[in-house]
C-alpha cells in the first residue's frame, strides 16, 4: 500500500460576520482547494464535511454541501470532534484511501460562529464539556483552560507575563496573514494597561488577550493516493504520521492538569508512525485556542520539557527565525478559530510552508512539519506530521 | 377513561443554576443533595468508585451500585474565577469553578461565594457541601476545611 498525499489546500478569509450562508462560506475554502489542486469535481471520489454541531440551523450539512460543490452522487461523510473536526476528517480521508475505497477525497471544514451571540457561543462551547455534571455550574471554555493555566503556574512558576508573550508572537504573524481575523499588533504592555481590552479579566488567570477570536471561516484539504497524487500534483506533501486520542470529558476523571494527555499521546503516535522525533520538526502549528494551550503544546510535543515552555517563548525560539517556529501564521489567537475549519487551516499552513509558498511567513527551507489540533478542553487530540 | 399518565422521574432538573439533563438513573442523587449529602456511587461487584455518580460500571459491565457520601477534605487542584458567564448564569457572577482531589476520586464544582479570593490557594484543603441556590436549584460548593 502506497503513501497518502495532500494535493491541494484552501482556506476562506477568517472574518467576523460572514455575509453569506454556510454553504457559500464552505464553498470559499473548497474553491481555493480545488484551484490549488488544479482539479474539478469529477476528480473527487468522496467528501468529508467537518464542523462542530449546534451552530447551524442546517442538520447534516454534508449532503447539502456535496450538492453545492457538485460532488454528488459520490459518498459524503460528516465528521465532528469539536475544534479538531477537520484534522479528524483528514484522518478519515487517509483511512478511506489506505483501505482502497477511494483515491481522491476532499475534506472541507467550516464554522459560521456569528450565527449566534458571543454569550450563546460560550454556552454551546461549554456544552462540549460534561453537560450533566459540569455545565450546570456555569462552565465555559476559557474557564476550563484557565484551570490548566492556574495549575501550570502553581507547579512550574509560569506567569501571566509568560503567557502574554505567546499572544504577542501570534499577533506578530497575524498582522502579515491576509486571511487572519485579527490583524493588529498586540504589545506586552497592553496586558498591564487597564485602558486596553487585552488586560480585561475573562476567567482568572486568563485575560482577553489570552483568548482566541471567534470567526467564520472554511478550509479545504484534498487528500489523494500516492498514484493519483503523483499524477495530479507537481509538489505533493505526504502524510507521514497520524495520531489521535481521547480522555475523560469531566475534569474529575483526569489525572494531569499541567498538560493535555491527548496532545502527548497523539504526538507520540504520530512521531512513531512517521519515524521521526521532536528534533526533526522544522515548523509546527499547535492548537493555541488560549495562550496556555500553546504553552502546554510545547511541552506535550517535546519542544520543551514539562515546565520549560516559558523558556522557549522567552528566548523567542518559537518565532520564525527560532529553532522550532510555531504558529507563524498568527495561530488561532490572531488568525481566528472557526472551530470546524481550524484543523484544515493549520494543515494548509504547514503544506504551504513545506512547498515554500508561505510568503512573508515562510520559514527557511522546512522539510518536516507538524500539526497539533485539540478538540474541546483536551477532550480530543489529533497530531498530523507532514513531509515533502 | 384513557390511559393513566406515566409518571416521569425528572428530579435531576433541580441540579445546578441551569440544568441540561432531567432524566437519569441516578436521580436519587438529588434527594440526597436535598438532605445535605453529596453522594457518589461504588460498584457492588468490583468496588470501583465513581464521582460524579454513575449507574453503570465500565469495568465489570454491571449496573448494581451502592451510594457513598463525599466526606472529609479534598485538595484544591485548580480553580478559575469567571468574569463572564454563559447564557443563563449571568446573575451568579462572579463565581469560581474548581476541582478537589479526594485521592480515590475528584469532585468538580464551585467554590462557595463566602470564601474570599485572596484566601484561595492551589493545594489548600477544602470540603464539599450541599448548597441551595437563590433560584431554589441545588448544587454543591467547596468551603475551607
Amino acid at each position: 500500500m502506497g503513501k497518502v498525499g495532500i494535493i491541494g489546500v484552501g482556506q476562506s478569509a477568517f472574518v467576523r460576520g460572514y455575509p453569506g450562508s454556510i454553504r457559500e462560506l464552505a464553498f470559499e475554502g473548497f474553491k481555493e482547494g480545488m484551484q490549488d489542486a488544479h482539479i474539478t469535481a469529477k476528480d473527487i471520489d468522496a467528501s468529508v464535511i467537518c464542523s462542530a454541531p449546534e451552530y447551524d440551523k442546517q442538520r447534516s450539512p454534508a449532503g447539502v454541501f456535496a450538492e453545492y460543490f457538485g460532488l454528488t452522487p459520490q459518498p459524503t461523510f460528516y465528521v465532528e470532534s469539536l475544534c479538531s473536526s477537520s484534522s479528524m476528517g483528514v484522518r478519515l480521508a487517509y483511512s478511506l484511501i489506505k483501505a482502497g475505497l477511494h483515491d481522491v477525497v476532499a475534506v472541507v471544514g467550516f464554522q459560521k460562529m456569528s450565527e449566534i451571540s458571543s454569550a450563546e457561543s460560550q454556552e454551546r462551547m461549554g456544552r462540549g464539556a460534561d453537560i450533566q455534571w459540569e455545565s450546570p455550574f456555569g462552565t465555559m471554555m476559557p474557564a476550563y483552560y484557565a484551570m490548566y493555566a492556574r495549575a501550570h503556574m502553581a507547579k512550574y512558576g509560569t506567569t501571566s507575563d509568560d503567557l502574554a508573550l505567546i499572544r504577542v508572537k501570534a499577533a506578530t504573524y497575524g498582522q502579515i496573514n491576509e486571511k487572519a481575523v485579527y490583524r493588529k499588533a498586540v504589545t506586552f504592555e497592553m496586558f498591564s494597561d487597564p485602558e486596553s481590552p487585552m488586560s480585561n479579566p475573562v476567567a482568572s488567570p486568563l485575560r482577553v488577550g489570552d483568548c482566541c477570536a471567534n470567526a467564520d471561516g472554511s478550509s479545504c484539504i484534498i487528500v489523494a493516493s500516492e498514484e493519483k497524487a503523483k499524477a495530479l500534483c507537481k509538489k505533493p506533501v505526504w502524510i507521514l504520521g497520524l495520531g489521535a486520542a481521547s480522555t475523560a470529558v469531566n475534569m474529575a476523571g483526569r489525572e494531569l492538569f499541567t498538560g493535555l494527555t491527548v496532545g502527548e499521546q497523539a504526538g507520540e503516535q504520530a512521531y512513531k508512525m512517521a519515524g521521526v522525533t521532536t528534533k526533526d520538526i522544522d515548523v509546527a502549528e499547535v492548537h493555541d485556542c488560549f495562550t496556555i494551550a500553546e504553552m502546554m503544546a510545547y511541552e506535550n510535543l517535546g519542544f520543551a520539557k514539562p515546565g520549560e515552555g516559558k523558556d522557549l517563548i522567552k528566548s523567542k525560539e518559537t518565532y520564525k527565525e527560532g529553532s522550532i517556529p510555531v504558529n507563524v501564521d498568527g495561530g488561532l489567537l490572531s488568525k481566528g478559530h472557526p472551530i470546524g475549519a481550524t484543523g484544515g487551516s493549520q494543515i494548509r499552513t504547514i503544506v504551504l510552508q513545506l512547498r515554500g509558498e508561505a510568503g512573508e511567513m515562510q520559514v527557511k527551507d522546512p522539510e518536516i512539519g507538524l500539526v497539533h489540533n485539540i478538540g474541546g478542553v483536551g477532550l480530543y487530540g489529533n497530531v498530523t506530521i507532514l513531509g515533502r | 377513561m384513557g390511559k393513566k399518565k406515566k409518571e416521569v422521574d425528572d428530579r435531576f432538573k433541580k441540579f445546578g443554576t441551569v440544568t441540561f439533563t432531567s432524566i437519569t438513573k441516578i436521580n436519587d442523587f438529588i434527594d440526597q443533595l436535598e438532605q445535605g449529602k453529596v453522594m457518589g456511587t461504588r460498584c457492588k461487584e468490583c468496588g470501583l468508585v465513581f464521582f460524579p455518580p454513575r449507574a453503570d460500571c465500565y469495568q465489570c459491565l454491571k449496573s448494581d451500585m451502592e451510594w457513598f457520601e463525599v466526606t472529609g477534605k479534598g485538595k484544591l487542584v485548580s480553580y478559575s474565577k469567571l468574569e463572564f458567564a454563559p447564557v443563563g448564569f449571568g446573575d451568579d457572577l462572579p463565581y469560581a469553578i474548581a476541582l478537589l482531589d479526594y485521592g480515590d476520586y475528584k469532585v468538580f464544582g464551585r467554590i462557595a461565594d463566602s470564601v474570599p479570593e485572596d484566601e484561595i490557594e492551589v493545594g489548600m484543603q477544602m470540603e464539599t457541601v450541599a448548597n441551595t441556590l437563590p433560584n431554589g436549584q441545588l448544587n454543591y460548593v467547596f468551603q475551607k476545611a
